[in-house]
């Protein structure tokens, strides 16, 4: 069939394949995506993704904003969870101007992407559970994805759209009420998260659901680029804060769980262990803060991280900086850069080409959701339209990051 | 530093293999980069793939340097995830005619990455099952990531290029 003019079927009830449009505003694609299905029955025969309804055109906005105003940006790439894309960005950046980071900032940072990857995996797991018509689980395990907007809220005052961090740190020490908010979090989300599981792992109608639905080998996965939970799921150990460790992941232990056939089922599995394996991160995190020294939020580079206003109003210097950051005046190294962190669904790669401009010359987002899409249509041919829709939740897509 | 006899290792493979044809080689950040032609990308990417075990593509973009003979750059990323290895092929093609061997019949996760940057700088993979247009409408008529076209309406006064870095 021609993909660029889909086949559309008139009403005749006799005629053999339906023409379904799943999308772009659909209740179950959980986002602004359309998918236009031949389907035979319930039997799908065909589909065409159509994507790029929320295309906002970052990569060309980027080439026109300093390093610091890009950080927005990349917030609204996975909304899920934003403080990865931001940090992401920031690393991005630091490697560009060889900035080392404390480590007190880094275990900061690493608390902070955990908790995201826990909101993303919430976000995916218990929808999967919404769409095998388990309610339950979804209102049940979203509540702790409040608390933890409520930590971002009070690191960064922000919720969705974080901005969180600055190049260079923080732009603030985490205050008391944060870090008793993760404490209390680390408290009780692993009994909630052991309640869900009791829910929906061993359930009968669960599994039936879901085990031996939309299987992808290995071979398929890396043949498609997959990365994330989805191609663990397959059975490739592939992470990249294991095989190209950023802001000291080297010093935690975690263990990178895999599945076996890379079904729904098994990146159900997958995902909910990830979330067991974050909380064990964080958990050492803030044991290994207590030895670091108190009060360190940022790296001491002036020239590049943005001074606190009472000092741009009373100090030349810090006056100076600020002028020069905010005009992208920095002293950045004219050359490229590529850096990749492990974000909620899988390498998010930041490609940056910076010739000595105010602005970089050219930045590419890899972004996992557009990458592991593009499998959807082919992998749905001959599946049913219901194990369809649970294959797209399984598959986290998130808008924003899939358009950019 | 073992990335960079690593790095040495695969540079020495692909002269012995493709000799004048891996040009421009460099480690930026310790990320081998040589830059290629498009007569034999695609013998580059099966032989990085089949031979030299760089499995995975992580990427496919494009830059744009207007003004230069060969103006488009297309920026292949692949990763060894054995090794934990990292390697940037660049191919420079021409503006007026920005045509080049498509990767789908080596990766197939190739053809998104392929469409997304023809939708974006026009680079046109030859070979490519489904070449459209995949984040603009089909209309747009342009390439919008070429340097030619500007962010914000050519027409307004208040806020041009030259006082926001470009």
């Amino acid at each position: 069939m021609n993909h660029n003019h889909p086949v559309f079927t008139d009403n005749d009830p006799q005629s053999e394949l339906v023409t379904l449009n799943l999308g772009p505003t659909h209740p179950a694609t959980h986002g602004v995506f359309q998918n236009v299905l031949q389907l035979d029955g319930e039997r799908i025969v065909s589909g065409v993704s159509t994507i790029g309804y929320i295309h906002r055109a970052f990569e060309k906005i980027a080439e026109h904003r300093p390093f610091y105003q890009i950080t927005p940006l990349t917030d609204r790439l996975n909304y899920c969870s934003s403080p990865i894309n931001n940090m992401g960005w920031h690393m991005t950046v630091e490697k560009l101007l060889n900035i080392q980071m404390p480590k007190r900032v880094d275990y900061l940072r690493v608390i902070i992407m955990e908790l995201s990857r826990i909101a993303d995996h919430i976000i995916c797991n218990t929808i999967i559970g919404q769409d095998t018509g388990a309610t339950t689980t979804f209102l049940y395990l979203f509540q702790f994805r409040e608390h933890i907007y409520e930590i971002f809220e009070e690191v960064c005052g922000a919720r969705l759209t974080t901005n969180i961090g600055r190049i260079g740190g923080f732009e603030r020490d985490f205050n008391d009420i944060a870090f008793a908010k993760i404490d209390k979090f680390l408290k009780e989300f692993p009994k909630a998260l052991k309640e869900f599981e009791n829910l929906l792992s061993r359930n009968r109608i669960f599994i039936d659901r879901t085990a031996g639905v939309a299987e992808v080998t290995k071979e398929t996965a890396l043949e498609y680029s997959w990365t994330g939970p989805l191609l663990r799921a397959t059975g490739v150990d592939y992470d990249v804060r294991v095989s190209d460790p950023y802001s000291s992941y080297q010093d935690f232990d975690f263990e990178v769980p895999v599945g076996t056939s890379g079904d729904i089922y098994d990146r159900y599995l997958v995902r909910n262990e990830e979330m067991w394996q974050s909380v064990r991160i964080i958990e050492q995190a803030i044991v290994k803060l207590k030895t670091e020294p108190k009060g360190i939020f940022h790296a001491d580079v002036p020239e590049f991280y943005l001074p606190p206003k009472q000092e741009v109003y009373n100090n030349m210097e810090a006056l100076i900086y600020h002028f020069k950051i905010v005009m992208g005046e920095i002293d950045a190294p004219k050359a490229e850069v590529y850096h990749a962190v492990e974000g909620g669904n899988g390498e998010l790669g930041f490609y940056l080409i910076n010739d000595g401009g105010r602005t970089p010359y050219r930045l590419h987002f890899r972004r996992p959701s557009f990458i592991n899409y593009q499998m959807f249509a082919p992998m749905s041919e001959g599946m049913l339209l219901s194990d369809a829709i649970i294959n797209m939740s399984s598959m986290n897509i998130i808008a924003g990051e899939l358009d950019a | 530093m073992e990335e960079t006899t690593l790095n040495n290792d695969i540079h020495v493979k692909l002269t012995e293999k493709f000799g004048e044809k891996v040009t421009a080689v460099s480690e930026p950040y310790g990320l081998l980069t040589f830059v290629t032609y498009k007569d034999v990308i695609i013998n580059v990417l099966s032989h990085l793939k089949e031979e030299l075990k760089f499995n995975f593509l992580t990427d496919i973009t494009a830059v744009h340097y207007p003004g230069k003979e060969h103006g488009i750059a297309v920026v292949y990323h692949l990763h060894n995830m054995v090794e934990k290895q990292r390697i940037r092929i660049k191919v420079f093609i021409s503006e007026q005619n920005p045509t080049i061997p498509t990767a789908t019949n080596v990766w197939k996760g190739a053809n998104w990455m392929e469409r997304e940057t023809y939708d974006l700088f026009g680079v046109k993979f030859e070979g490519h099952p489904d070449l459209r247009r995949i984040l603009n409408m089909d209309d747009l008529g342009v390439h919008p990531m070429l340097k030619q076209y500007p962010l914000e309406d050519p027409n307004r006064v208040d806020k041009k290029d030259e006082f926001f870095g470009r």
